[in-house]
Formats: structure tokens, sequence, C-alpha cells
């Protein structure tokens, strides 16, 4: 396994945002985990990051347990974070923002791994030079995917890609995660648009509550009764 | 004519100073939203070592790198020894912490250096220059030259390198600078030495000019505080301006009205940029937010 969390729990103050959640993700593996607003998925994320200190549980990387490494070190290890809501440095030009995301690699592999970036993301080439805040909801979200690829990522951990999307550019994340999928990245993918994460989905997790009530192949859980109700609206 | 001029020279020679200090400030408070309230005895130290080393017999090209260096050093411990371990308290606690800082520096330089007041010798001559009939000191010209040195280097840190886009950044948006893998704990001590190294410069540009002793950062400190307010908190080129414009109103405030007055002026400039314009002259650069 890639990576693997153990009954992770973790408290905002005394209230309890994750129950004993464990999930894993294999090499090559694209993982996704589905639930409601408020169901803990974001903070999940922030904890295989570490940006939140867990309450207990242990988190393993490549068979080394990183329960209590920092996020700098995560990141150097290759567990990167695509954010929800955007988080960019605004004031800053796209190609900052970019290089930024190369922060933990040597110096001289960013122009190339930028170049190659670009070559995904086409559009943000043209604004390179403007300042990343400038940038429509859409493409910061490109933005902050593509600044992610730059940390050359072992496992990409994303957050709700499509949301606020409109449709076509949903289908334009989606077909990047595909690619990515295809070029050999690990993905851990969180959302709420459950069809379109099952439906690319190896295996899937549903997390309510902050706990993980069912998982199975992306199939599976397409089928299943419970999760065609609450999250299929079917 | 020449009275104004001779206000306007005072006043940005002083201005400038309190631009070093303020920048202190602004680099501090964009790490951690600290207000660090011993950056005053930054410029103490600075100054008062430089005079320390220059009585030992060293010669000032030596002088200066060491003094700012001791005061970089001075900045990391505190970072190190008195921040670092409180990282989690709130930020008032750790203003706090920086008070507490500056009455124990203050009192381990009267320790070291004792209370009296210490001259320094201008870095090149002292005999005015006549401009306009008002007289410059050569030395108002190194505290002018250095600064503008000090600001274009600065300047240039944030701007083209890694480590300090790697500072903005963090500043921007410290969420996602921990999710790019920028060490905020590094970002943290950086800022400390940085600011003891503005600290150091005007400490050690302004010793001949106005004397030095244990106890100049108190005023020096509230006066850079002062500045960074102005100009707006966490806006390092803010910073500047608002120095500049504080030193300047001073040293006309004293001039055209009385000296008396010179320290109020700065007072009252805080209370009103609190009132009426809270995010200062030129406003903090912020993130945008979708
Ligand atoms: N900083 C915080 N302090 C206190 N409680 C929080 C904090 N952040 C989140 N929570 C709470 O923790 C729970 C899980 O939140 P989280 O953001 O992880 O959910 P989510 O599944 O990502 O939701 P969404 O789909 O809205 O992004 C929620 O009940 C939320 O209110
Ligand atoms: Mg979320």
């Amino acid at each position: 396994m890639l990576l693997e969390c153990e009954n992770l729990s973790f408290h905002y103050g005394r209230i309890q945002a994750l129950h004993d959640v464990s999930v894993c993700v294999d090499e090559g593996e694209l993982v996704a985990l589905v639930g409601a607003n408020g169901a803990g998925k974001t903070t999940l994320l922030n904890a295989i990051s570490g940006i939140e200190k867990l309450s207990a549980g242990l988190v393993r990387f490549s068979g080394d347990d990183i329960t209590n490494a920092s996020s700098h070190a995560r990141v150097r290890r290759g567990i990167v974070q695509v954010p929800e809501g955007r988080q960019m440095f605004g004031p800053m030009s796209v190609e900052d923002n970019l290089m930024l995301g190369a922060y933990t690699r040597p110096k001289e592999e960013g122009g190339e791994t930028l170049e190659h970036v670009l070559e995904l993301f086409p559009m943000l080439r043209d604004r390179r030079r403007e300042a990343a805040g400038n940038l429509s909801g859409g493409q910061q979200q490109m933005l902050v995917m593509s600044r992610a690829l730059m940390a050359k990522p072992k496992i990409l951990l994303l957050d709700e890609p499509s949301m606020g999307l409109a449709p076509k550019l949903v289908d334009g994340v989606f077909g990047i995660i595909d690619r990515l999928r295809a070029d050999g990245v690990t993905i851990f993918l969180v959302e709420q648009n459950a069809y379109l994460a099952l439906a690319i989905a190896e295996r899937a997790y549903v997390l309510e509550a902050g706990q993980v009530v069912l998982q199975g192949s992306g199939q599976e859980l397409i089928d299943n009764e419970k999760v065609k109700q609450a999250y299929l609206g079917l | 004519m020449a009275d104004f001029l001779q206000f306007l020279f005072s006043g940005i020679t002083v201005g400038a100073t309190y631009a070093l200090v303020g920048l202190g400030f602004a680099i501090i408070y964009n790490a951690s939203h600290v207000i660090n309230f011993a950056q005053g005895e930054f410029v103490m130290l600075g100054g008062m070592s430089a005079v320390f080393l220059m009585h030992l017999g060293l010669p000032l090209p030596a002088v200066i790198p060491l003094a700012v260096v001791a005061t970089m050093a001075v900045g990391v411990a505190l970072e190190k020894l008195a921040i670092e371990p409180a990282r989690n308290a709130s930020v008032v606690t750790l203003i706090i912490i920086t008070i507490g800082a500056s009455i124990f520096l203050r009192g381990s330089a009267e320790v070291i250096w004792g209370r009296s007041f210490h001259s320094m010798a201008p870095f090149t001559g002292s005999e005015p220059i006549d401009i306009g009939g008002a007289a410059l000191l050569p030395q108002s010209l190194w505290v002018l030259g250095g600064t503008i040195v000090a600001v274009v280097a600065l300047k240039w840190f944030f701007g083209r390198t890694r480590t300090g886009k790697a500072m903005q950044a963090s500043a921007f948006n410290p969420y996602a600078a921990r999710l790019v893998g920028i060490d905020q704990r590094f970002i943290l001590m950086l800022s400390f030495a940085l600011s003891g190294l503005f600290g150091a410069v005007a400490g050690i540009l302004i010793a001949p000019i106005s004397l030095t002793y244990s106890g100049v950062g108190v005023m020096l400190g509230l006066k850079g505080f002062c500045a960074a307010i102005l100009g707006g908190m966490g806006n390092p080129f803010g910073a500047i301006m608002g120095g500049l414009l504080l030193g300047i109103s001073e040293a006309m405030t004293a001039g055209y009205i009385s000296s008396a007055y010179k320290d109020a002026v700065a007072f009252l400039i805080i209370l009103l940029v609190l009132f009426f314009l809270p995010s200062g002259l030129f406003g903090k650069r912020r993130t945008e937010r979708v």
C-alpha cells in the first residue's frame, strides 16, 4: 500500500470530526471518497497532509510511519493536496504560483516541470504573468491543480475539484484526472459529485459524520441502494 | 526656505530610520501576525554593539557586518527561545512575550554597557554640506543611501528569490503555503532574522547622528510601530512611506511649532490612523478570495 490510514480520529476542540477512519490507497490506484457537506472529507485530507494533528490513529506512506511528520516533510515525500476553495497566492503571478508548487524540489528541475504542466493546462500559459487573483474561477481551479503537479506528487489528494465549476469545466477537470491516472499518478479523490467520482474510481469510501460507513469498488457503490438514495439522487 | 529644507533633511533622515524599524514590524507581522515590540531593541543592539566594536578598535567595514550579524542572531534566538515554544499560544500572548523580551534585552544591555549615552564617529567626516542654505550632514546621506540599499535588496529578495517568494506566499496564504511544502517555522525564524537585520542597520546608521544608549529602542520602536501602522500593517513598502512621512511631520512640528510636541506627533498619527484608517494609507495587499 502506498498510503495507509488506520483508525484516524480528529477533534476540533471538543467536537470530534473523524471517528476511527481507516482508508488506504495502493500505488497507481484512483480511490474516491464521497460524503455530504460537513462529513469530514476536508478534515481527513488535511490530516493526511499533516495540516491537522490527529488525536489518534496511524498514517503510513510507502510503509513508513509519518503520523508525526510535518506538512512540508509530507510534501517532500510526494503527498500533495489540491485544496478546495481555490487556495492560491492571489497577488502573485500565475507563474510564481506554479513555481512555488515546486518549492520542495531541486531548483533546476522547476523550469522543465513548468513546461510539462503548461502543456496540460495551455490557457495558463497565456496568462502566466497575470496576478493569480485575476483569473476566473475555473482557471483558478486549474491553477491550484497544476501547482500541485509542479511538486511531482506520488499521491494527489483532490478536494472537490469540480465544486462550483460549469459543466463543461467539470468535464475538463475529470479529463485531466483521467490523464493523470493514465500517467500513473495515484489519486485520492474527494467529491460531493458522487456519480462522477464513483464512475471513474477503482475503489471508493462513503464518509458520513466522520465515519466510513461503506466501501467497495466504484461500480459496487453506484449499484448500492443506500448510495443511490443518499448520494445519486436516484 | 532654508529652514524648510533644514527640517526636511532632518525629517527624511530620522524618517528613514523609522522606515527601517517599521519594515521589521511588517515582516514579522506578515509571517505570524505578531507585533514584535522588541523591534526597537534590535535598533538599540545594532547601535550599541557597533559603538562597542568601534571601541575595541575594529575598522568600520568590519564593525557594520559584525553588529548586524550579532543583532540578527539575537532576533533568531528570540524566535527560537521565546516565540517558537509558545507557537500554539494566541497572538496576544505572543505579543506580550515580545514585550517581555524587549524588557529583558534592554536590561541586559544596561548590565553590559551601562546607562550612559554613547556617540559614534560619523562614517565619513562631519563637515555639513550646504544645500540652499540648509546644512546636510554627510551621515544623513549614509542613512538615506543605506535605507535605499536595504529597501532595494528587500525588493529583490521578495521578487526574485525562491525563499523570498516563499515568504511572500506565506503572508498571502499560510494554508496554501504549507500545502506547497513551505516550512512555516523556517519562515518565522527568517522573519526575525530579517527584522533584526533592518533594525540593526537603522541603529548603526543613526548612531552617529543621535546618541545611542541602552534605552534608545523604546522610542524608536514606537515610532517604527507608528510607521508600520501608518503604511498599513503588513505592507513592507507602506512601512517605508509611513516612516518617511512620520519623520518629516515630526521635523516640521519641531521646527515650526515646538520641539516639545515632536514625540506627540507619532501618537497622534497612531490614534488618527486607528480611528479613521485602520488599514493604513497603503492597505494590506491580501489574497483574493472567491
Ligand atoms: N476549523 C474548524 N473548527 C471547528 N469545526 C470545524 C472546522 N472545520 C470544520 N469543522 C467541522 O468539522 C466537520 C467536518 O468538516 P469538513 O470541512 O471536513 O467537511 P467536508 O466533508 O469537507 O464538507 P464540505 O463538503 O462542505 O467541504 C463539520 O461539522 C465542520 O463544521
Ligand atoms: Mg470540504
